[in-house]
């Protein structure tokens, strides 16, 4: 617990760092005391709709009569749970296609490699769409899926070219003699030097996530039963909030999803700073 | 030269996976979207059996093996035939294509290239006088302004600029009274109705190329040759501009040739917003019509593009940077 807390504490040292472990916290709270601190259900459809904000309704209500600010806060939920899951599904079919491309020598990472860069080289945002389109069911899960389909590259090239350096370290060379198996020195001897980049392709890829599925749920590509967000956006977009004057239900949930990214780029900033000792300030 | 050459076939090979997916995805899709599409061009009534024959080769309808649909496919790719587009029947999906590309190319490449520019002086700067207020307001700034969903700040303007106050244009590409034409009085109208769409593009992007070049910058400036400089007594302009600045910029121009190569997909959540006739609403609109032959072709049209531009990245670093040339670079 001690050691634990020993590679924390210059972590939360950095101001950087500080500040977005912070507004990060207050999102994950607000998420799970969504039910305390809402004064309604975000499915209760019982007030006038298209209300602008006022004492009853902070935020105003919606074209089908609910509180924008109760959906806003249970809206954290699904924002949260789809960036992260996205975020970590990404992170660990990269890592794992990058430790494997890395690690192995000849065909396997030369066809690693080429099908890493072919995921590169196609937009993501496209294929993101054209995806979404093409399935029959649409809902989290599959938004999580394209996300991750579109993702994993950026982080697999990157491990890759770490462990190539890696690779020919002299420990890595005596844990072979000593008779360790390919997975044995590729995560016990290969992986914890690598943690850094793991954490900021992670932190990366969930700003990407959060970001791609408020685009594709705007686009009317999510569910849009579902309360996010995302689906905020394309709801306030589709019934007129703009000619109504309802800025605050258009304002509120992009601001969330902007303080929320803000915050993940903020701890990765610390990260890459902790890692690359370049980029730390004088003195 | 011989990096040229492996980074070409490579890139063929990246092309050729990426238009063979784009055959397979529709064919490999649950629930056959074929057969939906097929019934809804027969909806439309009045086609000939011709029509009718060439989409069923192009959506893989007809009795043919995978492997002969795969040939006639390509076939069709060398003769820039896409098919017939479902939601603007009977216009060809060439034909929608090449209206909609002129107006995504000179807003979203005007805006690329400006966003390059200022974003990357901005990165100079920054990095040159890091630490300083100046620093640190720019980039905090800039941090923020590319975590938030673009879209969303084209959403406000549009309420702020284009609703409450009536300075700009809520949507469009052009006066809704005037014909399309190379006149003084319709490119007037239509940079009036891009003004809004490239400054959220411009605000959104920015950020990217800012900080990409500050940390660039700030690498090169520790290195070696640049701290001899600064002990040889070389102004800090100079150290700043001619040492470490040709080299910092080096990964960005490959990003800048690499996102030209993007322009082409537009910025589809900002066209939609404003209701610009560019690509990225016809990529839109193709996918809320579940436009199959529409979406193939506008897809093809994108990786072809993005595959070009990241040819003329690799060309550009040979010619900028002498390590790649001499040590063959790692593919």
């Amino acid at each position: 617990m001690t050691s634990a807390l020993g590679v924390l504490k210059p972590f939360w040292q950095n101001k950087l760092a500080r500040a977005g472990v912070i507004m990060v916290g207050i999102i994950v709270l607000m998420a799970i005391f969504a039910p305390l601190i809402t004064p309604y259900s975000p499915n209760n459809s019982s007030f006038a709709p298209m209300l602008t904000p006022s004492a009853h309704h902070w935020l105003g209500t919606t074209q089908a009569g609910q509180d924008v600010y109760s959906e806003l806060i249970w809206g954290a939920r699904q924002s949260l749970y789809v960036g992260f899951a996205a975020g970590i599904a990404s992170t660990i079919v990269g890592l794992v296609i990058g430790l494997i491309a890395g690690y192995a020598p000849g065909i396997v990472d030369d066809i690693l490699s080429y099908v890493i860069n072919v995921f590169l080289v196609i937009p993501g945002l496209p294929l993101m769409i054209i995806l979404a389109a093409y399935a029959p069911v649409h809902g989290s899960l599959l938004i999580i899926f394209v996300i991750t389909v579109t993702g994993w590259a950026w982080g697999a090239r990157v491990l890759r070219s770490q462990v190539t350096t890696l690779r020919s370290r002299d420990y890595v060379a005596a844990a072979r003699f000593a008779g360790d198996g390919m997975w044995r020195i590729i995560f016990r001897e290969i992986m914890p030097n690598m943690i850094s980049l793991v954490a900021a392709g992670f932190l990366g890829a969930a700003v990407s996530a959060i970001l791609g599925a408020a685009g594709l749920e705007f686009l009317g590509l999510g569910d849009p039963s579902i309360n996010s967000w995302g689906t905020m956006l394309y709801w306030a977009e589709n019934s007129g909030a703009l000619l109504e004057g309802q800025w605050a239900w258009l304002f509120a949930p992009g601001f969330m999803i902007a303080v929320l990214g803000t915050a993940l780029v903020l701890i990765n900033f610390a990260v890459d700073e902790m890692a690359n000792p370049r980029l730390r300030k004088k003195g | 030269m011989r990096y040229l050459v492996r980074r070409g076939i490579m890139l063929l090979l990246t092309l050729w996976s990426a238009i063979t997916l784009n055959f397979l995805l529709p064919r490999m899709m649950p629930g056959n979207p074929a057969e939906v599409m097929l019934a809804k061009f027969k909806g439309k009534g009045n086609m000939s059996p011709q029509a009718i024959h060439a989409i069923k080769v192009m959506l893989g309808l007809n009795n043919e093996s995978l492997w002969q649909q795969y040939l006639q496919y390509w076939h069709d790719i060398f003769n820039w035939n896409f098919g017939v587009s479902y939601t603007y029947f009977p216009f060809s999906v060439t034909h929608e294509i090449a209206q909609a590309l002129p107006w995504t190319l000179v807003l979203i490449g005007v805006t690329t290239v400006m966003s390059f520019v200022m974003g990357t002086g901005l990165g100079i700067w920054a990095a040159w006088k890091r630490g300083s207020l100046l620093d640190s307001t720019v980039t905090s700034v800039f941090t923020f302004a590319s975590s938030f969903p673009y879209f969303w700040f084209a959403l406000i303007c549009i309420f702020l600029l284009g609703f409450e106050t009536t300075v700009f244009p809520n949507s469009g590409g052009y006066a809704a009274t005037m014909n399309p034409g190379f006149n003084m009085a319709f490119i007037g109208s239509a940079i009036y109705h891009s003004i809004l769409p490239a400054f959220t593009i411009l605000v959104s992007s920015l950020g990217g190329w800012q900080l990409q070049m500050r940390n660039n910058m700030i690498a090169a400036l520790n290195e070696d040759y640049v701290v001899l400089a600064r002990a040889k007594g070389l102004p800090e302009r100079t150290l700043a501009i001619l040492y470490a600045a040709r080299n910092a910029i080096l990964p960005n121009m490959t990003s800048f040739a690499m996102s030209l190569g993007f322009v082409v997909s537009g910025a589809i959540l900002v066209e939609l917003v404003f209701s610009y006739p560019g690509m990225g609403n016809l990529l839109y609109s193709a996918v809320s019509n579940e436009d199959f032959p529409l979406m193939q072709g506008i897809f093809l049209m994108i990786v072809v593009c993005v595959v070009l531009a990241n040819f003329a990245a690799d060309v550009i670093n040979v010619f900028l940077d002498p390590r790649v040339r001499r040590g063959g670079g790692d593919a």
